[in-house]
């Protein structure tokens, strides 16, 4: 079959359920990006796909261990190593040698803009060219299925830009690729979103699939209509109406995909004692 | 009375002049978002207004006045490592950092009630963000200063961080916040882009966007379309199965498309916030070097 992914995946550390029936498939060629803050499970669910954990249930498909990229979150290289050195370690980890290693090294970094810092130490370089080299090490072998966890959190625009272009280029050769972020706008260019909070998925489908299927309507206003419905748009408030009415003094909005996640959030189950945010 | 009031500030480190020329203003009750790549100058206009470092030339005003320990007691600031201490309580940490000002430790409200004998170390980053929010605000500052305040947080509870900022916003202190994140800039009521530490532009998200435009591809097969354009030297990026590439020319993005044999869509269409801050920062400094290793001056 084409795809990889989870099935009623489970991940549990110790007594703790990190994650608790998450599903997805993700097709070769695509983008899929896995959305959630903190703690909502998103590192579990890549580790567990990339068969660096192994999941308490349920079922993972991906190819083989040496056909996986894995790049895990927090600038994943080698500070005391070289550019260069990073790279090689890279492909002789992943089995790719000789004439071939050279030419993908060569290749990634021209492609990463880190042809002049072969020589330099991983911990000598900016964040986001830290970013790009622990990318490239991922990609080094053209792996079939990518995974990449939280890729470009706190790299500027400019470096998430090309930190894109490269995820796009690894998806338009063949992979699969998967994704974390906590922010929506970069979701919002993966071909399929999955939403997870607490360690269960909240939402599932394309960006648009997502909002199209967000019940009820959102509502734009200058105040605040409700203590716990109502959130904040700019200098707006933006509300959700669960049954569909535009209160008065309100007009509906058309939701995006924050909006449609905000709502799944504040319509999701609480558990016992919890909180509501 | 402007809250921050910048006329001509630059900054040089030796060599390297991190800030050049920067004028900038804060009133009260404003939100303002300060935009810019690493590299560009954001950290070190920071530290000016903190009153950390003092402007090579150009003036800086806090208040009216040059930047000082009494300056210091009218600004709260939320740093991006957020500047708690982990190894003492939520009720310990707002009870130190409110003890520093001589006010009242901040509010809890909620989650943070709940978890106000817990170790800081021990909460989930959503929670830190709101301790650190709380204890920058218990003091009741006239200005407030928040470097990537949502970073690590789901949007709800970026949409709950907000509630705090515009809260203290209505209750008259100006904003000043610094995001790589355009979904949050575009919650700000102006924002200031800068690159290579210059302002390269003011204004509301619409102002700055303009009638910049981007070509937008569609192609039955993107990644046939996507490897063509790279090939052409035309970078495009990849929003769903569309393809987009800023500040091109269509004409020239449909002939690369046709050379290759790819049979493609093209149109120009607005382009997005993001999309015009990358092409301004690539204007105000080297073409992809936008983000070379300044590490420690800006």
């Amino acid at each position: 079959m084409s795809g990889y992914g989870v099935s009623d995946l489970r991940v549990r550390y110790g007594g703790q359920l990190a994650v608790d029936g998450v599903s997805f498939t993700v097709q070769r060629g695509t983008v899929t990006a896995l959305v959630g803050g903190d703690g909502a499970g998103k590192s579990s669910v890549l580790r567990a796909l990339a068969g660096a954990v192994r999941p308490a249930g349920g079922g993972v498909r991906r190819p083989d261990a040496h056909r996986i990229g894995y790049m895990a979150a927090g600038e994943a290289v080698y500070r005391d190593l070289t550019v260069d050195e990073n790279l090689a370690f890279s492909a002789s980890a992943y089995g790719v040698r000789g004439a071939e290693a050279a030419r993908r090294a060569a290749e990634l970094l021209r492609r990463t803009g880190l042809q002049d810092a072969g020589g330099r130490l991983g911990g000598q370089l900016s964040g986001g060219m830290r970013h790009k080299l622990a990318l490239a090490m991922a990609l080094l072998h053209e792996p079939q299925l990518l995974v990449l966890d939280e890729p470009t959190t706190g790299v500027d625009p400019v470096s998430r830009a090309e930190l894109w272009r490269l995820i796009a280029a690894a998806a338009a050769a063949g992979a699969a690729v998967v994704l974390a972020t906590c922010y929506v706008d970069e979701a919002e260019r993966a071909a399929s979103v999955v939403v997870l909070s607490e360690g269960r998925p909240l939402l599932e489908g394309s960006p648009e699939e997502v909002v199209a299927r967000m019940p009820g309507v959102v509502v734009d206003s200058a105040v605040r209509l409700d203590p716990v419905t109502s959130w904040r748009r700019g200098a707006r408030w933006r509300t959700w109406a669960a049954d569909g009415t535009v209160p008065a003094g309100a007009a509906r909005a058309e939701p995006d995909l924050e909006d449609a996640v905000i709502v799944a959030e504040l319509a999701r189950p609480r558990r016992a004692g919890e909180v509501a945010a | 009375m402007t809250l921050v009031e910048i006329r001509g500030a630059r900054k040089r480190f030796g060599e390297v002049v991190a800030v050049d020329g920067v004028d900038l203003e804060v009133a009260p009750g404003e939100v303002v978002g300060l935009l810019g790549a690493n590299g560009a100058g954001k950290t070190t206009l920071i530290r000016l207004i903190l009153g950390l470092l003092r402007p090579t030339a150009g003036t800086v005003r806090l208040f009216g006045e040059p930047p000082s320990r009494h300056t210091r007691a009218r600004l709260g600031y939320v740093p991006q490592a957020l500047g708690l201490y982990e190894d003492l309580t939520v009720a310990e940490n707002l009870a130190f950092s409110a003890g520093a000002f001589g006010a009242a430790p901040g509010r809890l409200d909620g989650a943070l009630e709940a978890a106000r004998g817990e170790l800081v170390a021990e909460l989930p980053l959503g929670l830190r963000r709101r301790v650190a929010f709380a204890a920058a605000l218990a003091h009741r500052p006239d200005l407030l200063v928040l470097d990537e305040p949502t970073s690590g947080v789901d949007p709800l509870g970026r949409a709950r961080l907000w509630e705090t900022i515009w809260e203290a916003a209505a209750g008259g202190a100006g904003v000043l916040v610094s995001t790589h994140f355009m979904s949050e800039a575009e919650q700000c009521d102006r924002l200031v882009v800068m690159a290579a530490g210059r302002v390269v532009a003011a204004g509301g998200a619409a102002e700055i966007v303009g009638d910049a435009s981007t070509v937008e591809v569609t192609a039955e097969r993107w990644e046939a379309a996507f490897t063509a354009l790279d090939r052409a030297g035309l970078p495009a990026a990849l929003v769903g199965r569309r393809l987009r590439v800023p500040d091109a020319d269509p004409r020239q993005v449909g002939a690369a498309l046709d050379a290759a044999g790819v049979k493609a869509a093209v149109r120009a269409v607005p382009a997005t916030l993001e999309e015009t801050f990358v092409v301004l920062s690539g204007d105000g400094g080297e073409p992809g070097a936008a983000a070379p290793d300044r590490a420690g001056v800006a």
